[in-house]
């Protein structure tokens, strides 16, 4: 390995290269469950013709090359699966420019969400982005390359969707850019009216090419915000009220949470959604017409809206909410892992059955974490568990549980999002052959020597 | 080890890294080497690994272990439970290490120049006091206060200056004061920082039967090292005296007018020192002090108060400077930070803070845009 | 089984039918009051049983001692007549459900009581609670259960009120000063109506301030200040402490002005409407109520009870009315708080 790293290093300067056993150790894991794989070694690219070179000299050598943002899929999307190089992104972290009027940001491949959301309070307040709720120190790119779902996404679609394209590097090392950029250095579209490329890459987890640049969508941000919950006793209940509140057209998001602890939790389904609006009056008009389009349920019993203590509010309309890292630390172990397939909002009794029939099983803490989709389109149902990584008992137990919701999923028909290797696999055998043979003939072409984060989307 | 019960409950999620508003990233060791494993996360997780036997004692481990400048960025941002814990962690760890017997060349060599001259600088102890020659500061004789100066302030010439203006200041001001000079020991901060508990518990057990011999019963500190170790860790060995930074009592006095000043126009920011603000919650006095002088135009950096960047010098870096130098190193960036608010001067209330930005300024050849000045040489400038 | 006690003969021969005549969401004669109220001790249905917001108000308007309301929670449950959402009601009866967390001081025989609310544990450090204090218990093992009674919900209260008082009786204390009305009204109200032994004298925390303020008397400053009472519904079940609103304020130089809402005539916060009815109820009431305290000049809100103010706080700040709790009041004009500028 010593000439690659040699070659590496002059590349990007020799203290950001390093094939030692500690950075081995730490890139060869995530914080999630699955098992470790070390590189050959870690670089830090600070510009795209760096990462160019990279990749120009990792298909040179057949070496395997595997992005990496802050790591945080949990789902070892950034361990690589067949060593190589590992690179670290993060160095690349510049906002490089703000369109207000055509509400777009221009960023690396490495920026920062907390980065971004900074800027945007700092110097455009009017102009928001779809913020996720993983850790700020989780990168944009990345969360766009695993279709991840942020605040915008009830309204606006998957993360992947708000984007007016980026440059990607290609397996060959080749600079492409994708959307209205191939055509101007204007950034106002990902694909339309031409064909959208970027379902080449998105969603491939690198394998297919590295996102150096990326044009993220902004949104109005508005001066007040607020949220609301409605809790339901009856999981088939669930899918009705998520219709009725998506049909006002007027929540921002829709987070639906299910937990037995603490005991104000137990037992129930939580819809909460948030409203926001530049005046008092645009938020009650808001409040008010969602809490009449609710009326029906209260009516009936089925469903009531709940006191929210002001303390609660806080930790509610945080951005990130940082108790979403915290269920790490439910069982004091730091451990925190989840299954968030793509369902349709219809199977939220299944899946709410199968999570409580599982912690039963298992013995485990659990948190069912449900994201509502563009309107209601699809909603994304996480099934967590939270574990102590000192514990092997209940390190397996929490394995053996996720597991079986990947069987479950698949003999339901739902999409893993951002799959485990396992599920990836899972999901390529039952495929129709026909978008398998699809996905074959784009992998093979794109990257034919087999480089890009193998061991991914193996469908060749 | 110490906190070994809880190491493993750390996500490696990247709160540490950040500020309070995410806005940029700021932990020193991580900004200078930039890969992960320099991050209190990457740290938590090899320490993690190397009680586990999963990787051994390496230089680079070391290096990763001893570039922790204890800022407390981490502390201040982690949102677990254990937050408070982190940094006491990286110093439970370098304890192991020292047990090994096995560390860095420059962290033996400060632990064996402390012993030997009881001072890094090998410099004789009985020139301790030196600096205070020519200048009104008299030796302690039972004065009400003990004016408590350091290693750094005794024996580092940028910071001499510093050790005599606030000195003089004092004095000025009217508190009566006294020094001890040669008869002056190393408070053990940065001993304890970097991990030598036994040679930690040596001076301080040596310092509290001193000041308890002299009956000193109040201290003020020239450096917030001192005055973090004094307050914090000396009490637990049976220490009992108050002790203040000598912002602390400077401020009532700006702040109600008694001291005659001029004007001193100037464009200033300022540099909270990470022992003085993030370690001991004291953000206000020296702003109160700089707010008492009519001209300062203070301009604050973003990454100020509980978010303040650190300078690279605490965990022992001052002297190991095991973060090293270059464009990224946390005082040329801080340095930088500082320039990007239009501030023709940078103050400062610590020593090593000082002579750490001096440092960056000359490097990145800045001598002409920006000059760091301790607040106190700032306030006697605008006396006389 | 504890059954309530309720005299229908009072019924029979009122002369007012005060309870229903007075409802404020009711539009009931005095004849019509009659004939519901025995309708209902009989078992029969009632538009009462339906229509009924639990407010809590009968129990005050009614002169003859009875327990109007508690009745109609009794019957709604006989007939399975849910006020609430089912989720909210189980809700609530997991937050009430006794696990044994609890935090005690140094129990002697008079004891502070702050139920299960936790804004309380911040107010009873200082002067005013330094005769009491550290006798005090906190923890949902003495969680009042009084707020079962909006979700008609008596099983409840006959399963878990004998059990709490009981463990106030394991401790042997003799006087229980109540920091929260609802936890008094469950002593001084609802025990007795259900025939449940209470050992020990419930005292309202009222009667406590006012007998410490005379004590502390040098050290209060008048406030100076124009306030408005805010009333919760549990105050409905000790009427005869109402007075000590108005001792208190004059004691510490408090101006209560005059509301239409006040009284027998005060508006609940309106919260437990949102759980039981949806948006408009709620909107009016609050609304009703935030108005009222503008229109007589207020510029504070004085607050009986946490969950009135976490649900009006924000609501009356907006109408730049500043909301204070009334041991914060007290605390304010014995200077061991900062007088809050509005």
């Amino acid at each position: 390995m010593n000439d690659i790293v040699r070659s590496l290093a002059e590349i990007v300067g020799e203290q950001y290269v390093s094939d030692q056993n500690e950075e081995a150790f730490f890139y060869s894991r995530d914080p999630g469950l699955m098992p470790d794989h070390k590189p050959d070694c870690v670089v830090l690219p600070e510009t795209t013709k760096e990462v160019q070179a990279i990749v120009s000299l990792a298909n040179r050598e057949k070496i395997p090359v595997v992005p990496m943002g802050a790591g945080l899929s949990l789902t070892g999307l950034a361990i690589p699966l067949k060593g190589g190089i590992v690179v670290d992104m993060k160095r690349m972290n510049k906002i490089i420019s703000v369109n207000e009027k055509s509400r777009y940001a221009l960023v690396e491949g490495g920026t920062s969400q907390g980065a971004l959301k900074s800027y945007l309070i700092r110097h455009h307040p009017r102009l928001r982005h779809s913020l996720p709720d993983a850790p700020p120190a989780a990168t944009i790119a990345a969360n766009v390359m695993i279709h991840g779902q942020g605040r915008l996404s009830q309204q606006y679609g998957f993360n992947s969707d708000m984007i007016n394209g980026f440059e990607v590097v290609l397996p060959s090392g080749e600079l492409c850019p994708i959307g209205s950029a191939a055509m101007t250095s204007e950034w106002y579209s990902r694909g339309a009216p031409f064909p959208d490329l970027s379902g080449l890459f998105l969603g491939w987890f690198g394998s297919t090419g590295i996102i150096t640049k990326l044009a993220v969508k902004l949104y109005p941000n508005k001066k007040l915000r607020d949220v609301e919950i409605f809790v339901i006793d009856n999981e088939e209940t669930v899918p009705d009220v998520v219709f009725e509140i998506t049909h006002t057209e007027l929540a921002e998001d829709i987070l639906i949470f299910t937990q037995p602890m603490p005991a104000v939790f137990k037992d129930n389904h939580h819809v909460s959604f948030y409203i926001t609006g530049d005046t008092e009056e645009e938020l009650e008009f808001k409040r008010k017409m969602i809490w009449r389009a609710l009326d029906p349920f209260i009516k009936s019993k089925d469903g009531g809206f709940m006191s929210i203590p002001p303390g609660v509010k806080g930790s509610l309309t945080e951005m990130p909410q940082t108790s979403a890292a915290r269920i790490a630390d439910i069982k004091k172990g730091g451990g925190f892992e989840y299954s968030g397939p793509v369902v349709p909002v219809e199977w939220y009794p299944q899946c709410a059955r199968k999570l409580s029939e599982l912690a039963k099983k298992y013995n485990l803490a659990y948190s069912g974490m449900i994201r509502i989709v563009a309107g209601g389109h699809c909603m994304m149902y996480a099934f967590a568990f939270a574990f102590n990584r000192a514990d092997v008992d209940m390190v397996e137990r929490t394995k053996k549980a996720l597991e079986e919701v990947s069987n479950f999923v698949l003999e339901l028909g739902g999409m893993y999002w951002k799959p485990n290797v396992d599920e990836q696999n899972m999901a390529i055998e039952r495929m129709h052959p026909n978008t398998r043979n699809l996905m074959k003939m784009i992998k093979s072409n794109l990257d034919p020597n087999g480089i890009m984060n193998p061991g991914n989307w193996e469908v060749l | 080890m110490n906190y070994e019960e809880i190491i493993h409950r750390c996500f490696r999620c990247g709160y540490c890294k950040l500020t309070g508003d995410y806005d940029d990233f700021n932990c020193p060791a991580y900004r200078k080497f930039a890969f992960d494993t320099y991050a209190p996360g990457g740290r938590m997780w090899l320490i993690r690994a190397w009680l586990n036997g999963e990787i051994q004692t390496s230089a680079r481990f070391q290096e990763i272990l001893f570039s922790c400048a204890t800022c407390s960025n981490c502390v201040e941002h982690c949102v677990f439970p254990f937050s408070d814990d982190l940094v006491n962690i990286f110093i439970a760890a370098r304890e192991e290490m020292v047990n090994t017997g096995i560390l860095p060349p420059k962290v033996r060599d400060y632990f064996k120049n402390i012993s030997t001259n009881g001072n890094p600088y090998k410099e004789p102890a009985a020139r301790r006091g030196a600096w205070s020659e020519g200048t009104v500061v008299e030796s302690y004789d039972g004065q009400e206060y003990l004016f408590y100066i350091g290693d750094v302030g005794s024996y580092d010439d940028r910071a001499k200056k510093i050790a005599r203006a606030v000195g003089e200041l004092l004095v000025k001001a009217g508190f009566s004061i006294g020094i001890l000079a040669e008869r002056e020991n190393s408070d053990g901060n940065e001993v304890r920082a970097l991990g030598e508990r036994g040679l930690f518990e040596y001076l301080a057990d040596m310092n509290i039967e001193l000041f308890k011999n002299l009956g000193i019963k109040k201290i003020i500190t020239l450096d917030p090292h001192a005055f973090n170790v004094f307050r914090n860790d000396y009490p637990s060995r049976g220490a009992e005296f108050e002790v203040f930074h000598y912002t602390q009592v400077l401020a009532p006095l700006l702040e109600a007018g008694t001291l005659p000043l001029k004007k001193f126009e100037a464009n200033v920011t300022y540099h909270d020192p990470c022992y003085l603000g993030r370690h001991n919650d004291e953000y206000d006095a020296p702003r109160t002090i700089l707010r008492a002088v009519e001209g300062l135009r203070i301009i604050e950096m973003h990454q100020s108060k509980e978010n303040a960047f650190c300078c690279g010098g605490g965990g022992g870096n001052f002297f190991t400077d095991i973060l090293g130098g270059g464009k990224d190193s946390p005082n040329r960036v801080r340095v930088r930070q500082a320039l990007d608010t239009g501030a023709e001067v940078v103050a400062v209330a610590c020593p090593q803070c000082a002579v750490m930005l001096d440092d960056a300024v000359k490097m990145a050849n800045l001598d002409d845009q920006v000059e760091i000045l301790d607040v106190g040489e700032l306030i006697l400038r605008a006396l006389s | 089984m504890l059954p309530l006690k309720f005299n229908v003969n009072a019924c029979n021969s009122c002369p007012t039918g005060d309870c229903l005549v007075k409802c404020q969401y009711m539009d009931v004669d005095k004849d019509t009051a009659r004939e519901q109220m025995i309708k209902i001790y009989n078992g029969e249905d009632s538009f009462v049983l339906h229509n009924c917001v639990t407010c809590y108000a009968c129990e005050e308007y009614c002169r003859r001692g009875n327990h109007p309301f508690y009745l109609i929670m009794e019957q709604r449950e006989q007939k399975n007549i849910l006020t609430a959402p089912r989720a909210i009601t189980n809700q609530w009866i997991n937050i009430g459900e006794p696990t044994g967390k609890n935090r005690l001081g140094q129990i002697r025989e008079r004891v502070l009581s702050l139920g299960f609310m936790p804004e309380l544990l911040q107010m009873v450090g200082g002067p005013l609670f330094k005769d009491v204090m550290p006798s005090y218990l906190f923890g949902n093992d003495f969680f009042c259960n009084v707020v079962f009674a909006h979700f008609a919900k008596s099983s409840v209260i006959k399963e878990r009120l004998p059990v709490m008082i009981d463990k106030y009786r394991n401790l042997g204390v003799k006087e229980v000063i109540c920091l929260h009305d609802e936890c008094y009204g469950a002593f001084a109200s609802l025990a007795p109506a259900y025939g449940i032994e209470v050992p020990f004298t419930p005292i309202h925390y009222y009667e406590y301030l006012y007998e410490r303020l005379q004590t502390l008397a040098d050290e209060i400053s008048p406030l100076n200040i124009k306030a408005a009472y805010q009333r919760p519904c549990s105050a409905r079940l000790s009427g005869d402490k109402q007075h000590y609103v108005r001792d208190i304020a004059e004691l510490i130089g408090v101006d209560l002005v005059h509301r239409e809402y006040q009284d027998e005539n005060a508006l609940c916060c309106g919260e437990v409407m949102g759980w039981l009815y949806g948006y408009d109820l709620k909107n009016d009431l609050q609304r009703r109520n935030c108005d009222d305290m503008v229109e007589s000049g207020a510029r504070y809100c004085i607050f009986n009870c946490n969950a009135c103010q976490n649900a009006l706080s924000e609501k009356v700040m907006k109408l730049g009315i500043k909301p204070v709790h009334m041991i914060d009041l007290c605390r304010m004009a014995i200077g061991e708080l900062p007088k809050m500028e509005v």
